[in-house]
């Protein structure tokens, strides 16, 4: 935790470390549910899997209070303007998961009826393949976003 | 107005009900009155009633002052689609009177997926891909309607033993989606650990899913003429596994939810429906079976030989959330029987039918034959041209009569297809169940419909 301790039970560290450490640690994510990923994010917020291990399990039902939005699912022609304002309504610093084909490129659908991947509304951060993607995806994707805010690089994989 | 619980004017209050009515805002401030803050005023304690709702002491509400309501006071507001309780992207206009509803609009199309048009650019053989994703938390159900739809076409009668394992990986799935309806409704009302615990025991089952056909959801392994796979080596233990412990932490929702009397006092009574309406609206499923009507479509119309199971229809009598709550909770009851006959007599033989022009040959022959390694191409490259026609067919989805209409025009892919969504028409039963009742009742009425939006605009 700390980066240099002196005797004296002193620890020193830097402003702009310290935030990016407290931003990891406790991201909130909005309850933003769409199709069947959705259902995975909530396996992966439940018993057995438990997304509070990761100071996570804070579903903010008002993206006010939220700084993580979890793109889970297809997203449609019709909720892309609600998807983008709920986003607008999310307080900086903020990031996006896109979670699942459907919401990273269209998925199987390719369609006049689906967004083909939610980049073109809101800044992605993070992908996370898979149809649907299982809660160890999503776990993988969020300790590897976690990782990019602590080092302030992109980190693949 | 005055007959309305809780809002009875007894003569004492009567006399303090004067005192606000005489004054009106913007008015000269009587001298009862210590500062002149208006209607945030502190009142003074020789001003009776009025003092007395500021301690708390009384409840009450604008009506008590008010003989008409005026066109101020409704209010319509918007609900959803991103709403932690709509049970994903619905949206709903309400109309409200203080705190009761007096009229309620779903809005629906935020997940339209276009997947019946997407239909009509796969084959019969990719159809299952396709629909397995619109009701999300039944996919073997979507499977079988699909496939069944597909065989009449083609007049392909399946093997005991697909029949069987269709028989019993559906059931398994109105288990895993009653306990999902479970959760959420517990979740939407208050009971969080309802949320934990059916979750922790849907896990149970999407592991055995997992074993079975590669994926936790959306799986297509039910396919036309058959299933995918064998069930997997060690299933009858999995199997025996889950039918001894479910029926364990049944018990322990009952502990938690059955005699639970906030539980009741939120669900009971609440968004009652009668057994003429969900019929004037096709509304099917626990909802229909929560009104005390008998209607399975296992029973009436059995398919995948569902007929030879032993197993009960459990009704309710009320047609109110709790009764549907209970309908749900007996419903896993029965289909762990039926589970439990369906393992014990799985009859041996194929498990997908023996038509080289409906099915892939096995692994094995194709690199032994060279007419099966051509069949084998053909089916995955072009698939197969049922005769022209329609069929339509239905399965008892855990949300209700789920059925697939299909059309062929003698080529390689479907046509038309249509799915009858039971969640879609379900969801048109909100405006009825809702009217004249109290906001905090939508959410429990909404969880209790258990709707699926992907199953609702597919
Ligand atoms: S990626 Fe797959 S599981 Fe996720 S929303 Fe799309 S179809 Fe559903």
């Amino acid at each position: 935790m700390a980066r240099r301790s002196t005797p004296g039970n002193i620890v020193t560290t830097t402003i702009d470390w310290a935030a990016r450490w407290a931003q990891t640690q406790s991201m909130w994510p909005a309850t933003f549910g769409l199709a069947c990923c959705a259902i995975e994010m909530m396996a992966t917020g439940t018993a057995h899997n438990d997304l509070a291990r990761f100071g996570m399990e804070v579903f903010r039902a008002s993206p006010r209070q939220a700084d993580l939005m979890i793109v889970a699912g297809r997203v449609s022609q019709k909720m892309a303007p609600v998807l983008r304002q709920v986003y607008d309504q999310m307080p900086e610093p903020k990031w996006v998961i896109s979670m699942g084909a459907c919401a990273s490129t269209g998925g199987m659908f390719n369609n006049y009826a689906l967004v083909q991947g939610v980049d073109q509304v809101v800044p992605v951060d993070m992908y996370v393949p898979g149809c649907p993607p299982g809660p160890q995806s999503l776990m993988h994707g969020i300790l590897t976003l976690q990782r990019q805010i602590m080092t302030g690089q992109k980190v693949s994989g | 107005m005055d007959e309305a619980p809780g809002r009875t004017v007894s003569a004492d209050q009567e006399t303090d009900t004067q005192y606000v009515e005489e004054w009106v805002s913007g008015t000269e401030v009587p001298d009862e009155m210590a500062t002149g803050e208006g209607a945030q005023e502190m009142a003074l304690q020789e001003s009776g009633y009025r003092f007395r709702e500021q301690l708390g002491a009384v409840v009450t509400d604008d009506y008590l002052y008010e003989e008409e309501v005026s066109e101020d006071e409704r209010m319509i507001i918007n609900m959803g689609p991103q709403h932690p309780s709509t049970h994903g992207v619905l949206r709903l206009q309400l109309e409200l009177e203080g705190e009761m509803i007096k009229r309620c609009k779903p809005v629906i199309g935020y997940l339209h997926t276009g997947m019946e048009k997407t239909a009509e650019t796969l084959t019969f053989m990719q159809g299952p891909t396709n629909v397995t994703r619109m009701d999300y938390l039944a996919p073997l159900h979507n499977e079988l309607a699909f496939s069944l739809a597909t065989e009449k076409l083609l007049g392909v009668e399946v093997p005991p033993r697909a029949a069987a394992i269709r028989v019993l990986m559906t059931e398994l799935n109105r288990i895993s989606s009653h306990l999902v309806a479970l959760a959420t409704n517990g979740m939407d009302i208050g009971a969080i650990s309802m949320m934990m615990y059916g979750f922790r025991e849907r896990e149970l089952i999407l592991a055995f899913f997992e074993k079975t056909t590669g994926l936790r959801m959306n799986h297509n392994y039910i396919r036309p003429g058959g299933v995918a796979a064998d069930l997997p080596p060690g299933w009858r233990q999995d199997v025996a596994n889950i039918l001894k412990t479910i029926p364990a932490r049944l018990g322990q929702y009952d502990d938690l939810l059955k005699e639970n009397p906030i539980w009741l006092s939120r669900t009971q009574g609440v968004g009652v429906i009668t057994a003429k309406e969900c019929r004037a609206y096709g509304i099917t499923g626990p909802i229909l079976r929560g009104t005390g009507v008998e209607w399975d479509l296992r029973k009436v119309f059995p398919y995948s030989g569902i007929d030879q199971y032993e197993f009960d229809v459990p009704v309710g009598a009320h047609g109110d959330v709790y009764d549907r709550y209970r309908v749900r909770v007996e419903e896993i009851i029965q289909s762990l029987r039926i589970v439990e006959q369906a393992a014990e007599r799985m009859p041996k033989g194929d498990f997908r039918a023996d038509d080289r022009k409906v099915t892939p040959p096995p692994r094995a022959r194709i690199d032994e034959s060279m007419e099966a390694l051509i069949h084998h191409f053909k089916i995955f490259t072009e698939g197969f041209r049922p005769p022209p026609g329609e069929a339509y067919t239905a399965v008892e989805s855990p949300r209700g009569e789920l059925g697939c209409y299909l059309v062929s025009d003698g080529g390689g892919k479907p046509w038309r297809c249509h799915i009858r969504a039971p969640s879609f028409y379900n969801l048109q039963a909100l405006p009825v169940m809702l009217a004249e009742s109290m906001v905090a009742d939508t959410i429990a009425t909404i969880a209790s419909l258990d709707p699926v939006m992907g199953d609702v605009d597919r």
